[in-house]
């Protein structure tokens, strides 16, 4: 559970290879994924694969069932059709492989800070010392530290969403799903945050699947995006930003690369719009 | 309601006038306003008393004068005893029953179908009217009596609990499935703990319907305990005595009331302490 032993600051560094779209040890693949709610037809026929120890984004159109295909990939949502594959193997519900980041924060209002990051390790049955330990260990890693006793009202907006990244970290899974964590979060704190999901990121050996509304935000902390068409989504493209993310992040946002990225990505999703 | 939950004692600056202190203590201290408040009703109950509105209407003093009387002699406690034992029986029942029921409805479709319509029936249904019925079949002993409290009591406690449950935050179910959370545990950390405020609501609403359970039955099944007292007290005129029994009941209500809200916020919900 130790932060330096895991850290592996090569990960940030992979050299960006474009025959990559598919890969020999994807982490999760969804395979020909399909949901309808009732007579709404959410996603048809899915095909995607995520890569080991990146962070990947879906991008889409309000409704257009981001939320859906995280949901099912954490196995809380059952397909209509297709299969989720998490290391190798199908999985039907939800497993400790991956870990939820809600994006209403799902934190349990009449339980301190402490026992709310520490939840899932609660219900796993480990011991209040060890789980306390590891609890405290992410929350000062999320930048909460102080607020241990706090309960959740006694927050803000930002402060909670850093409570549930915690939570899903201390399970240590091998996958976090991210559903529009920052959407909470004003301007200023949502860069901040950005920055510090991009550390955790290289910090903490681990997937990211994050889904969000910003196309900024997508190609400033994605390897990679997926942006899906609106209702009935499917994918519509994936690409790869191929930002230099040792640069420092002012520089980052002004370099040309980045904005052409994000250029590309709105002229992708501006005929939806229309 | 919670009395003692803010009370913060406040040490008044040095040098500050009496007056100041006193407005430093009405700002932060409830109990300077339920104190306020009663004194007010107290005050209101002794004018008309003193007009009087009704020659069967004593002044609150009065009142008070009797109710100590009351329990000087002996009577009082001695009605209490007899009419706390099928309220608190009725009410035990009526919570353990009916939280339980109301849960297990919150959590099964095919057990809400089941019962639910019962518990509609009988919570639209005007008791006090069924009441007479159950002294045919089970006398007008302790049975008697704590059938008409859970007759009362339960079909709030039952739907409260019920409704309780079904409205428990859907995201945090979720959240405890995404970290395989067990059905037990699910229900015992998530569901019931979100929905206590209701069930303590329903709690409370089922507590005071007992109240009313109980006062019926000693009014119409046979008069014992404070029912009597009343009855008593009526048949003679003595209007400040029975005026000090039915406020000794209300008192008793309201307290019990007040426990009960004060032992959510500091057991069940301590983070309603802070606020
Ligand atoms: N439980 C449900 N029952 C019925 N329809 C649903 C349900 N959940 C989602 N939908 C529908 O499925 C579609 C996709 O919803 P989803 O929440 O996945 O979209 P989203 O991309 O996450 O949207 P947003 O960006 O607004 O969060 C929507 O049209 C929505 O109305
Ligand atoms: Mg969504």
């Amino acid at each position: 559970m130790n932060a330096a032993a895991l850290a592996n600051p090569a990960l940030a560094k992979d050299e960006f290879d474009p025959a990559s779209i598919v890969t020999n040890d994807p982490v999760v693949r969804v395979e020909a994924i399909s949901k309808h709610y009732g007579a709404t037809e959410a996603l048809r026929s899915i095909d995607l694969q995520f890569e080991r120890g990146k962070l990947t984004t879906l991008l889409g159109p309000s409704g257009c069932g981001k939320t859906t295909l995280l949901k099912i990939i954490a196995g809380l949502v059952p397909a209509t059709s297709g299969r989720i594959v998490v290391n190798g193997r199908a999985v039907t519900g939800p497993g400790p492989e991956r870990a939820f980041v809600f994006q209403d924060f799902a934190l349990m209002p009449w339980a301190t800070v402490m026992r709310n990051v520490a939840f899932g390790l609660e219900l796993k049955g480990r011991g209040a010392t060890e789980r306390n330990r590891i609890a405290r260990h992410y929350i000062e890693e999320v930048g909460l530290q102080g607020f241990e006793d706090k309960y959740p009202h006694e927050l803000s907006g930002g402060m909670r969403q850093r409570v549930g990244i915690a939570r899903a970290f201390s399970v240590n899974a091998d996958v976090l799903l991210l559903d529009e964590p920052f959407s909470a979060v004003d301007e200023q704190n949502r860069r901040k945050f950005q920055e510090d999901l991009l550390r955790l990121v290289e910090m903490e050996r681990k997937s990211f699947i994050f889904v969000t509304h910003s196309i900024e935000e997508a190609v400033y902390v994605s390897d990679r995006i997926v942006l899906l068409s609106p209702r009935p989504g499917r994918v519509s493209n994936v690409i790869e930003p191929r930002i230099d993310r040792t640069a420092n992040p002012d520089d980052i946002r002004r370099d040309p690369g980045y904005l052409d990225v994000v250029e590309e990505i709105w002229q992708g999703l501006r005929h939806y719009a229309e | 309601m919670s009395v003692m939950s803010d009370d913060t004692s406040v040490a008044p600056p040095a040098g500050a006038t009496r007056m100041q202190s006193l407005r430093l203590f009405a700002e932060r201290r409830r109990s300077f306003w339920v104190v306020l408040s009663l004194l007010a009703l107290f005050t209101a109950w002794e004018i008309a008393g003193r007009i009087p509105i009704s020659f069967a209407f004593p002044t609150f003093l009065d009142t008070l004068a009797a109710f100590f009387e009351m329990v000087g002699d002996g009577t009082m406690i001695r009605a209490f005893f007899l009419t706390l034992q099928p309220l608190v029986l009725g009410v035990a029942i009526s919570a353990l029953l009916g939280i339980g029921i109301g849960i297990a409805m919150g959590l099964s479709d095919k057990l809400e179908w089941l019962f639910a319509p019962v518990f509609i029936v009988l919570q639209a249904a005007p008791m006090a009217a069924l009441v007479p019925l159950v002294t045919f079949v089970y006398g007008i002993g302790l049975v008697a009596k704590t059938l008409a409290v859970i007759m009362l009591a339960l079909p709030v406690i039952v739907l409260n609990s019920y409704k309780a449950v079904r409205h428990v935050n859907p995201s945090l179910v979720d959240m405890c499935r995404s970290f395989q959370g067990s059905r037990r545990q699910q229900i015992f950390r998530i569901i019931i703990p979100d929905a206590s405020p209701v069930l303590f609501a329903g709690l409370r609403l089922g507590v005071a319907a007992g109240f009313i359970g109980v006062m019926l039955a000693e009014l119409l099944i046979t008069p014992t305990g404070i029912g009597d007292l009343i009855t008593y007290h009526r048949s003679v005129a003595n209007y400040a005595h029975m005026y000090a029994a039915v406020a000794a009941i209300i008192a008793a209500s309201t307290v019990t009331l007040a426990l009960l809200q004060w032992f959510e916020t500091n057991v069940m919900r301590p983070e309603k302490r802070r606020s």
